[in-house]
């Protein structure tokens, strides 16, 4: 049984939910992923744990609605039960013996970045966090985020909190301003885009840069094959093999056009959802 | 039954079971074969001569005693031919279903030799329908023995058709048994691989229920490997014994350009999106699937024509299998190959994908296809397919479906201390199922690769048999078996 203990809107369309679920508490640790279904009608639906409490028994789930599954979820009720919580998946963040580590978190990405970094400040490492989203609306977890990094720097596209623009240039100041070099890595956790943008960024600077891929997922555990990804001159699969990897191995354009397969299906069963709950 | 019955019988030849015309079930995706009536069940199974040395039995990986079944139908004794099966086989509705019985029990039958064999896949699917549909009117299942409890605790690993028979032949002696299960649903492949066509779920779980019934206890969604290792099983989870069956996974790829296009999938991911995810019923389901216009499925093996099969009733207008040898080897079940070709499959062989072309979105959009011929047999027997210099072909496709079979999966073959491995990463186990690690077992598609449900339940037997020994004689100041009891 996989409880909803609590849920809060954070901002806007973005959902905090704390899922009772002691076995896999247990065992989650930083970069591992779960898959929940709200209903035996659900589609399976992979999300990076955003942070967890062993004695309580709880994970955190942080998820953004952007069609009928992260609706559908964000739509339990606390007290109600998932169909299921299956994890936790994947393999967790290898935390590096670096002296400082930059952490870029894109919109929701923000929740899936944070125990990466906690437990790099944690091992006293030098955090420095750069956190982007579209406005000032959008921006949450900036306390907790601020509060393992010895610098925080926020960028929104419309500079109605902190800096005016994208991610990708206050990383590349960073970089540059890095001397002698000290950044052991670079970690990129939010949208696809966002993620290839700053592989981009870093590979002039030969910084490993690592990547948390969102690909299609059925089963989560090695089995449908669904979330393969080229990596290198590799086919490697994002449950099983990652979902970190190395950002400048990826095929970005392979990846984004695979995300893209359900586009229309998707837009059908979110309006379905959406005219279903208007009517109910 | 009478002698000169028995021969007329034999005259009139197998008595053929009742499909759906192919022109109707492609636009459906209830079952195809009907099931016998009663009386073509006994019309069947009078045909069955009733051997002294059955041939039959030795082509049955689970022995089942057949001649003895087909007896009792003949008999008009269905409730206990059904339970003769049960001895044997905890999964009989889905065997009488999905086994390749021409290359085992009916491949074996003396009938065979001058005319055709007995049908015995078709009369095991009738009397375990006849149970099930017993249990369902009177609210019990048949006979069953019911053994004394050992008060010996056994973990299966994956409720699949390995894991189901260990938990069927364990339950039955005594022992308690509890079925890990990764995904929301039991069944393994019987609930996500082959299709409701072929094998409808509602007897997958009607299989499992009766196993629930019998005191198998099922923990689903729950990820051994990961939210529990196998060596905490036998730990701090108090088991005495674990079986491993959890299948093959990651399914393989051929390494060649354009397989991670959009609209190429692995036959696994496209099954498990229609069978276990129920896509062909989006959007009532959430899970979505690429309905096609022009598909191609690479491979000819069973799982390539359930795709195939799948496409078609998902309203493709071309459907395809792409295989590199020729017709005489496609290794699918015939009865597979048959329907598929009655429901306008076409079969390119000789034919081998080099490469997937995509369109300015990623979706494929063609197939480029090398010409083969096929030149001296190779290991397995079988004539090896060689490329035909410079013939190349181009298939317009929207959708693509890979076949071809797949590799270990890692999470608990890789996260299991000391448990040995071959050099395929499968886990290698004794002639008994036992692996390198005392207290645990495996068998099924993770110690063989991917192969068949029926050699998959015969492996569960093998090893819950040692099972059964091992937690008899290891501790035998613990408990009584119910065997001696």
């Amino acid at each position: 049984m996989s409880r909803v203990l609590k849920k809060t809107e954070l901002v806007p369309g973005i959902w905090q939910i704390e899922v009772e679920t002691p076995r896999i508490a247990e065992k989650a640790l930083p970069g591992h992923f779960v898959v929940v279904m709200a209903d035996a009608f659900s589609e399976r639906v992979p999300l990076t744990i955003a942070d967890f409490d062993r004695e309580a028994g709880t994970i955190t789930l942080v998820l953004m609605v952007v069609g009928a599954s992260s609706l559908k979820l964000s739509r339990l009720r606390e007290g109600d039960d998932f169909y299921a919580v299956i994890g936790p998946l994947g393999h967790p963040s290898a935390i590096r013996p670096v002296e400082r580590v930059v952490m870029v978190a894109g919109g929701v990405g923000t929740a899936p970045i944070f125990p990466i970094a906690r437990a790099y400040h944690e091992q006293g490492v030098e955090v420095v966090a750069i956190q982007g989203a579209r406005s000032a609306d959008l921006l949450f977890w900036t306390d907790r985020l601020a509060s393992v990094s010895a610098e925080h720097v926020v960028a929104t596209d419309d500079g109605s909190a902190g800096r005016k623009g994208l991610v990708t240039e206050p990383l590349a100041e960073v970089l540059a301003a890095d001397s002698p070099k000290r950044i052991g890595c670079v970690y990129a956790i939010g949208p696809t885009p966002m993620m290839k943008f700053c592989a981009k960024t870093t590979e002039p600077f030969e910084t490993p840069t690592i990547v948390s891929l969102n690909s299609i997922m059925v089963d989560g555990t090695g089995m449908c094959g669904g979330c393969r990804v080229t990596v290198g001159e590799q086919t490697l699969f994002t449950c099983v093999d990652g979902p970190e990897f190395d950002g400048h191995q990826v095929d970005w354009d392979s990846l984004m056009s695979r995300q893209k397969t359900y586009h229309v299906q998707e837009g059908i069963a979110f309006e379905r959802m959406l005219e279903a709950h208007s009517n109910s | 039954m009478s002698g000169v019955k028995t021969k007329r019988s034999q005259k009139a030849g197998r008595v053929a079971m009742p499909e759906q015309a192919p022109e109707a079930r492609i636009e459906n995706f209830d079952e195809v074969p009907l099931g016998y009536t009663d009386e073509q069940a006994r019309t069947e199974a009078m045909r069955c001569l009733q051997c002294k040395t059955p041939a039959c039995c030795e082509g049955c990986p689970v022995q089942v005693d057949i001649p003895a079944f087909i007896r009792l139908i003949a008999e008009g004794k269905t409730l206990e031919a059904a339970a003769k099966i049960k001895e044997s086989n905890c999964l009989p509705a889905a065997c009488g279903r999905v086994c390749p019985q021409e290359n085992q029990c009916e491949g074996l039958c003396v009938l065979g030799k001058k005319g055709e064999p007995v049908a015995i896949g078709n009369l095991e699917r009738y009397a375990a329908q006849y149970a099930s549909d017993y249990a369902a009117r009177h609210g019990v299942d048949g006979p069953v023995k019911r053994p004394a409890s050992t008060g010996k605790r056994v973990a299966v690993v994956g409720a699949g058709p390995a894991g189901l028979t260990v938990a069927g032949d364990l339950i039955l002696q005594g022992h308690q048994v509890t079925v890990f299960e990764a995904f929301h649903k039991a069944g393994g492949v019987l609930s996500y691989g082959i299709p409701e066509f072929r094998l409808p779920k509602r007897i997958v779980q009607e299989e499992v229920e009766q196993l629930a019934r019998l005191g198998v206890r099922f923990e689903l969604n729950h990820v051994i490997g990961k939210a529990t290792s196998v060596h905490e099983l036998l730990g701090k989870e108090g088991f005495d014994a674990v079986f491993l069956g959890v299948g093959a996974g990651l399914p393989s790829v051929m390494g060649i350009p354009g397989e991670n296009l959009g609209g190429v999938y692995l036959a696994n991911e496209y099954l498990t999106r229609v069978n276990l995810m129920r896509a062909y019923d989006f959007p009532r389901y959430d899970t979505p699937i690429v309905r096609g216009r022009n598909v191609c499925v690479i491979g000819g093996g069973n799982v390539a024509m359930d795709a195939a099969r799948t496409a078609r009733r998902l309203g493709s207008e071309r459907v395809s299998i792409i295989y590199r040898r020729s017709m005489e080897e496609l290794p699918a079940r015939a009865e597979e190959i048959h329907h598929a070709r009655e429901e306008g499959i076409a079969f390119k062989t000789l034919c081998s994908p080099l490469e997937y072309l995509g369109d300015e979105h990623g979706m494929v959009k063609q197939a480029r296809c090398q010409v083969m011929e096929l030149g001296e047999p190779d290991d397995s027997g079988r004539r090896r397919p060689v490329p035909v210099d410079g013939k190349e072909v181009a298939i317009e496709t929207d959708l693509v479906i890979i076949a071809i079979g797949g590799n270990a999966n890692p999470i608990v073959t890789k996260q299991t201390e000391g448990l040995a491995l071959n050099q395929h990463d499968y886990i290698a186990v004794n002639e008994n199922g036992a692996t390198s690690c005392p207290g645990i077992w495996a068998g099924g598609d993770i110690v063989t690769g991917s192969a068949t449900v029926i050699l998959a339940m015969g492996a569960g037997r093998t090893a819950a048999q040692d099972i059964h020994q091992y937690l008899c004689d290891g501790n035998p100041s613990t408990a009584r078996c119910a065997d001696t009891a």
